[in-house]
């Protein structure tokens, strides 16, 4: 769903106008607040919404995965390098994550893929992705599963 | 000149208590005004919705909300603390602290003509300041103008409070100059400074005058909803829980300083 502004905490700074890649976050001309001009045209990056320091901007989620009650909001804490998620659900569960901001400087994060030595025949016939062992942590303790988690996977539909 | 009072050289023409009336007069408008206001756009029924709903984890105790209270006053009212933009908060400093000593020595020289001449001198340096924090708003801060690249002279509705308070100071401002020089022009300078003060305080119903009094109470209850945990539903983990600095996933962090810099916020947002 489009993002949409609390007017009350807005204060026209426009860091939104500028980080939009839709170009459709304006300031309104009476309000001077911003708004989405085009909520159509919106594809829920989520820019605007980690750049308002304010944090005016929200996104509804989509009613199959978020139903009425819920809340899904980001703090880009670009100081402290992290970037904090908090869900909550309708029922009052709420989920807290915490990560690294892992964007890099404009031309920094090119990969040197000729310097990387070239995969043995092994790897090219296994199903894991490039770098996939790596990535994944496979390196630490193997994959992540539901059982490692204590989870067990349920049938239907649980709230 | 800047010991020069206007309003002292003005009790020569009209009668001390008529100035003194109009004064009340201006006070008791900003009153019902912003009384008006308040009920009129339910800033206040808000206020107390947003208080009701933002039960957090914890209660918090009457200490803990005057430290709110008192950090509130301090950063967010005497230092404007809310606003982002260095510049912006710069340009309200002055128009704020401007306006009160403007006002403030208004109304002190008004009612007591004899008075000091410091309360001339504040007089006329918090006007000012007014008129630098105030146009140095209109011409380059504003949003429009600053994020839309809008025109600084398309004046509208919103305007009215900034506007009329620019006008009110620089005609006053410059009546105190004619008088001091004794000008035949005053007079007439006179009367739009009266017309637009008059437009100033009468129309806080309208106008974004009494921000300074619902803003203040916003920028509690924001505090307050950080310290309960309700947040407004926004996340509260932060950098700063050693715990959290020792997540397996935080390693990229691990010897990253506490403070990384502005980030995007480096640069002002005027790419429209």
């Amino acid at each position: 769903m489009p993002t949409f502004v609390y007017m009350t905490r807005c204060d026209g700074c426009g860091h939104c106008v500028d980080i939009c890649p839709s170009d459709i976050m304006h300031i309104d001309k009476t309000y001077r607040r911003a708004y989405n001009i085009e909520p159509n045209m919106c594809w829920e990056c989520y820019s605007c919404v980690k750049a308002c320091p304010q944090h005016a901007i929200d996104v509804r989620g989509y009613a199959d995965f978020a139903p009425l009650g819920h809340s899904v909001r980001v703090d880009r804490d670009e100081r402290r390098g992290t970037i904090a998620w908090r869900i909550k659900f309708r029922d009052g569960t709420e989920k807290n994550f915490l990560s690294p901001i892992t964007t890099k400087p404009w031309g920094q994060a090119i990969p040197q893929l000729k310097d990387v030595p070239a995969p043995t025949k092994e790897m090219r016939d296994s199903q894991l992705l490039y770098n996939e062992p790596k990535w994944i942590r496979m390196d630490d303790g193997g994959l992540r599963t539901l059982k490692d988690a204590g989870l067990r996977l349920k049938k239907g539909v649980y709230y | 000149m800047l010991d020069f009072n206007p309003f002292a050289a003005l009790s020569a023409s009209i009668p001390p208590a008529a100035m003194q009336g109009y004064v009340v007069l201006m006070a008791v408008l900003v009153a019902a005004g912003t009384l008006f206001d308040i009920v009129h756009k339910g800033s206040a029924r808000y206020f107390f919705g947003e208080w009701r709903k933002s039960k957090g984890s914890r209660e918090l105790g009457g200490g803990e909300l005057a430290a709110i209270a008192a950090k509130t006053a301090v950063v967010d009212v005497l230092a404007s603390g809310e606003f982002c933009n260095t510049k912006r908060r710069i340009a309200h400093l002055l128009t704020m602290y401007g306006f009160i000593l403007h006002v403030v020595s208004t109304v002190v020289m008004v009612f007591a003509p004899g008075a000091d001449p410091v309360w001339a001198r504040l007089w006329w340096i918090g006007g000012l300041m007014v008129l630098v924090g105030g146009y140095w708003f209109w011409f380059f801060i504003r949003v429009d103008v600053a994020a839309e690249g809008s025109s600084p002279f398309r004046v509208m509705h919103a305007d009215l409070f900034v506007l009329s308070l620019l006008a009110a100071v620089t005609l006053g401002l410059i009546w105190a100059w004619l008088v001091a020089r004794g000008s035949g022009a005053a007079w007439l300078v006179f009367a739009l400074y009266v017309i637009a003060s008059t437009v100033l305080f009468g129309s806080v119903p309208w106008s974004k005058f009494a921000h300074m009094f619902f803003k203040p109470a916003a920028a509690f209850q924001k505090r307050v909803a950080h310290a309960n945990g309700s947040a407004e539903n926004l996340p509260t983990l932060t950098r700063d829980d050693p715990e959290q600095q020792a997540r397996h996933s935080m390693e990229l962090l691990r010897n990253a300083p506490m403070d990384m810099g502005l980030g995007i916020k480096r640069e002002a947002p005027r790419h429209y």
